[in-house]
């Protein structure tokens, strides 16, 4: 099949991007959308040009570096990651825009590449259970209750691509922060520092720039980890709850 | 003219000598301790963030160590640790069904083929057991039963129900719980983090790791650190066969590097290729996606029974498939170790029998389980596998049986290291993937996950200590790593100077086709030094002929993979060299000159039960480490 794909081109931090058109023939609807950036940056090699510059990595859809907006949507039409994306689910001719995320909290680097380490620095500030190694007691030791640890798994899956904050229309990473939150508040090993673990997060969220939430839903709509949208109502529970104690 | 010299034997490994149970206690108690308050003096580097790394990181740092960490990823959090499904073993018994720490140490070695060392298996398997207690108390969600504990399920061919799992992502929660351990001390003040940052060489001063030269993937500035130790937790090299599973920037620049000061390589031959990964569908191929080893519990495999059969499965009847797992080996039928499992695919498809495009797969077929348990069932318990089969394959596995074809995966090979973790390099410590020690010739199911834990938050961090407390480090003048810094400088100005014709991705295809087709599922004597022969006219050609476009200075994704293909190029050369030299076959390394009548692998303990450790050289230098079996006793692995 034919495509012809729209790529934002951008030098460098400082520089002017613009969309670039580039027709790529001989595709297949098996491959992926990344394998699609892969047959066109060796065509711009062989012509001489530079390549497209984007980050990937697993390409297993588990390890959250891809991420590119397509044709308007974070990872594009399907509820995925850019890396299981496939060509199949395009028609033979489209044309195709691929732009970087795009967020106050995401500096672009260079074309596709954007800097997301704001997520890490949430983290940082009290997404963890304080948990020194060789202190633990026997894993058997806690039950949790079953339904507990499944919801606390379907928040933890998260894979911090940063779709989210892409696809809202404020930029926010509060579905990002919530899931890591609920994840955690939902364990009894997360309980010591469950307070102050929200109010420290929410702080670093604001601090990185990210902008508030409206529950628009973009962002669960987005989400190729099926977030769930109750999490933010979970986030703001554990943010009020927190406030009124008021524990810093 | 030989391919290779043999050096003097390796004598000790520093285990203990005391009783198997007794050796790590003893090696704990008489390390040296560093006082807490002088801790915060030593810079140590670790290098990489999956599971060995990320924890190692974390340890380190709660102990009072100033910790320098790296990665080329944007984030710690995705190492590829995170991809990793199945499960952790660990020798906890809650099920009561016999497990303990003897046992998995033996079914280790075992599943190892008798090529790994007793002292270090039975280690692991000890402290299995506080993997997952550290794990809970971090908040990993792991599985749990109705009653609030935790679930098990067994895992490769394994008699027990002893593999710990988070439904199919049990590396990705391993992983975030070691990364929000790492994150909290970055927090605190205690983990200096360089993500995006590449390492590219060594720094040995006085013959001891004192640095690392790096490069910052976003500025492509070359940078010197200075450290008193260096831990290396890069991973596996799987990505020199090009199509893998590993994630595509998984690479061998930092064990390459630094084998070429000075650490031996040990067993880079043994590698491990997975039976139940997707076949390719196409020459555009980039990457392989596994599919869990757990869905063997209820898929049947067959191929037609007719060569060439190119009916839909559905219109093959029953009397003209062959399930030929459970033909050839009724005992353990579909549940075969994974390099027989993937052996026998390959055997079939070579004589024509394969399904798919190329003819390079086999069914994978739920097609009884669903009429035994029903849907409902298979759902649920493999759900998000089936689900991601048919995002990559647009084929609905429920109805259609799925195909699969063994792919490249792990490698058991790496850096040499003692009963320390340390390399040949004094100062230098190899952990996970990237050192060679507790897999043997074959890895098992749910091992490695195992592995990187183990080494990262409970081996690592005692035996640095014992090298802190008990060696006199002189600081070191930065000039004294400028002759390295220069090196790295020269190299990459001498990669973009080249402005050839073919690109990067190019030369890497064609040696990753060289070697699997040599130095893959088997090999022989005659493939093996065709291959010999070639890698070096590729090497000369890559470095006349390869075309990098931009600057060194610069985010350079095309720079980024070149440096690693030229190392790609050096390692495949050895790999082929301890392919070549080890006259036997054993676990992940058939060499078809070795094989039972039937067409088993025939392993040979009277002169290959060791450790080839390889030193650089003009010609690489063999030293064996002999490997002594004083409670396993190597018997003939048999299947049928």
């Amino acid at each position: 099949m034919k495509l012809t794909v729209r790529i934002w081109r951008q030098a460098g931090p400082a520089a002017e991007g613009r969309l670039v058109s580039y027709p790529v023939d001989g595709l297949s609807p098996d491959m992926s959308f990344l394998e699609l950036l892969d047959v066109l940056n060796q065509e711009l090699i062989a012509a001489g040009e530079e390549p497209v510059a984007f980050d990937h990595d697993c390409r297993e859809g588990i390890c959250g570096s891809c991420g590119v907006v397509i044709n308007g949507q974070a990872h594009g039409p399907e509820r995925t990651t850019s890396c299981q994306l496939h060509l199949r689910s395009f028609a033979d001719g489209d044309v195709i825009d691929v732009e970087p995320w795009r967020a106050k909290g995401f500096p672009v680097i260079k074309d596709l590449v954007v800097d997301r380490s704001a997520l890490d620095r949430i983290v940082q500030a009290g997404g963890y259970v304080s948990a020194p190694t060789g202190s633990a007691p026997d894993a058997h030791a806690t039950p949790v209750p079953k339904p507990d640890a499944d919801l606390a798994f379907d928040n933890a899956t998260c894979i911090g691509c940063g779709a989210c904050v892409a696809a809202c229309p404020n930029g926010s990473a509060t579905l990002f922060t919530a899931a890591k939150v609920t994840h955690l508040s939902l364990l009894p090993q997360g309980q010591p520092e469950r307070a102050q673990r929200v109010l420290d997060m929410v702080d670093a969220m604001d601090a990185e720039g990210f902008g508030g939430c409206t529950n628009t839903g973009e962002c669960v709509a987005s989400c190729p980890k099926g977030i769930p949208f109750a999490s933010i109502s979970a986030l703001n529970r554990e943010f009020r709850k927190a406030s009124r104690t008021g524990r810093r | 003219m030989p391919d290779h010299l043999t050096g003097d034997p390796i004598a000790d490994t520093k285990a203990p000598r005391v009783p198997l149970e007794n050796r790590w206690d003893e090696r704990k108690f008489a390390a040296k301790l560093v006082n807490p308050a002088n801790r915060r003096k030593h810079r140590v580097i670790v290098v990489g963030t999956g599971l060995a790394g990320g924890s190692a990181g974390a340890t380190l740092a709660e102990q009072g160590y100033h910790v320098v960490q790296f990665c080329f990823q944007d984030s710690p959090r995705r190492a590829h640790s995170v991809a990793a499904q199945g499960g952790i073993n660990a020798a906890k018994n809650y099920r009561n069904d016999g497990d303990s720490v003897y046992r998995l140490f033996h079914d280790t070695v075992k599943g190892g083929d008798f090529r790994s060392r007793e002292s270090n298996v039975y280690r692991l398997a000890q402290v299995s057991a506080q993997i997952i207690d550290q794990a809970v108390a971090q908040g990993v969600p792991f599985a749990r039963e109705y009653g609030g504990l935790l679930d098990t399920r067994s895992f490769g061919g394994v008699q027990v129900q002893r593999t710990f799992y988070a439904r199919g992502q049990t590396g990705q929660q391993l992983l975030i719980g070691a990364y929000q351990a790492l994150s909290r001390q970055i927090d605190a003040g205690n983990v200096e983090l360089h993500a995006r940052t590449e390492m590219l060489d060594l720094v040995v001063v006085d013959g001891r790791a004192r640095g690392i030269i790096a490069r910052d993937l976003v500025t492509g500035e070359i940078e010197t650190h200075l450290a008193d130790a260096v831990v290396l937790a890069t991973g596996g090299y799987g990505n020199v066969f090009y199509l893998s599973t590993n994630a595509k920037g998984s690479n061998a620049t930092a064990i390459w590097r630094a084998h070429k000061r000075g650490a031996y390589f040990a067993n880079p031959c043994f590698t491990q290729i997975h039976p139940t990964c997707i076949p390719r569908s196409g020459e555009h191929q980039s990457k392989l996606t596994l599919m869990s080893e757990s869905l063997r519990n209820d898929g049947r495999i067959w191929v037609p029974k007719q060569q060439g059969d190119s009916r839909p499965p559905a219109e093959i009847p029953e009397s003209e498939r062959d399930y030929y797992l459970e033909r050839l080996y009724p005992s353990f039928g579909n549940l075969v170790p994974r390099d027989i499992a993937s052996r026998a695919a390959k055997n079939v498809c070579d004589a024509g029998f394969g399904v798919g495009p190329g003819g390079l797969g086999v069914y994978l077929d739920f097609a009884d389980a669903i009429a035994r348990l029903g849907r409902p069932a298979i759902e649920a318990r493999y759900g998000n596998l089936f689900d991601m089969y048919q995002r990559i394959t647009a084929e609905d596995p429920y109805t259609v049986p799925m195909r699969i074809y063994p792919a490249i995966h792990y490698t058991m090979g790496g850096l040499w290291v003692d009963y320390d973790l340390q390399s040949t390099i004094p100062g230098l410590f190899v952990i996970g993937e990237a050192n060679f020690s507790d897999h043997g010739a074959n890895r098992l199911g749910a091992s490695a996950l195992m592995q990187g834990l183990a080494d990262g938050y409970f081996v690592l961090p005692a035996t640095v200590n014992d090298y802190l407390g008990s060696t006199r480090l002189d600081d070191v003048r930065p000039e004294a790593a400028a002759p390295v810094e220069a090196e790295v400088r020269a190299r990459i100005e001498r990669l973009l100077a080249i402005k050839g014709t073919r690109s990067v991705d190019s030369f890497h295809r064609e040696l990753g086709v060289l070697m699997w087709d040599h130095c893959g599922m088997s090999r022989t004597r005659e493939g093996l030094r065709k291959a010999l022969e070639r890698v070096p006219e590729l090497r000369a050609e890559f470095w006349r002929d390869v075309r990098i476009p931009g600057r060194g200075a610069e985010l350079n994704q095309e720079l980024e993979k070149a440096n690693r293909v030229a190392d790609f190029l050096e390692l495949a050369e050895l790999l082929l060299v301890d392919a070549l030299a080890r006259e036997e076959s054993c676990g992940g390394h058939f060499r078809e000159e070795h094989q039972t009548p039937d067409g088993e692998a025939r392993r040979d303990d009277e002169n290959f039960a060791y450790v080839a450790a390889w030193e650089y050289g003009e010609k690489p230098v063999l030293h064996r480490e002999e490997l002594v079996f004083d409670h396993v006793h190597p018997t003939q692995r048999s299947y049928t």
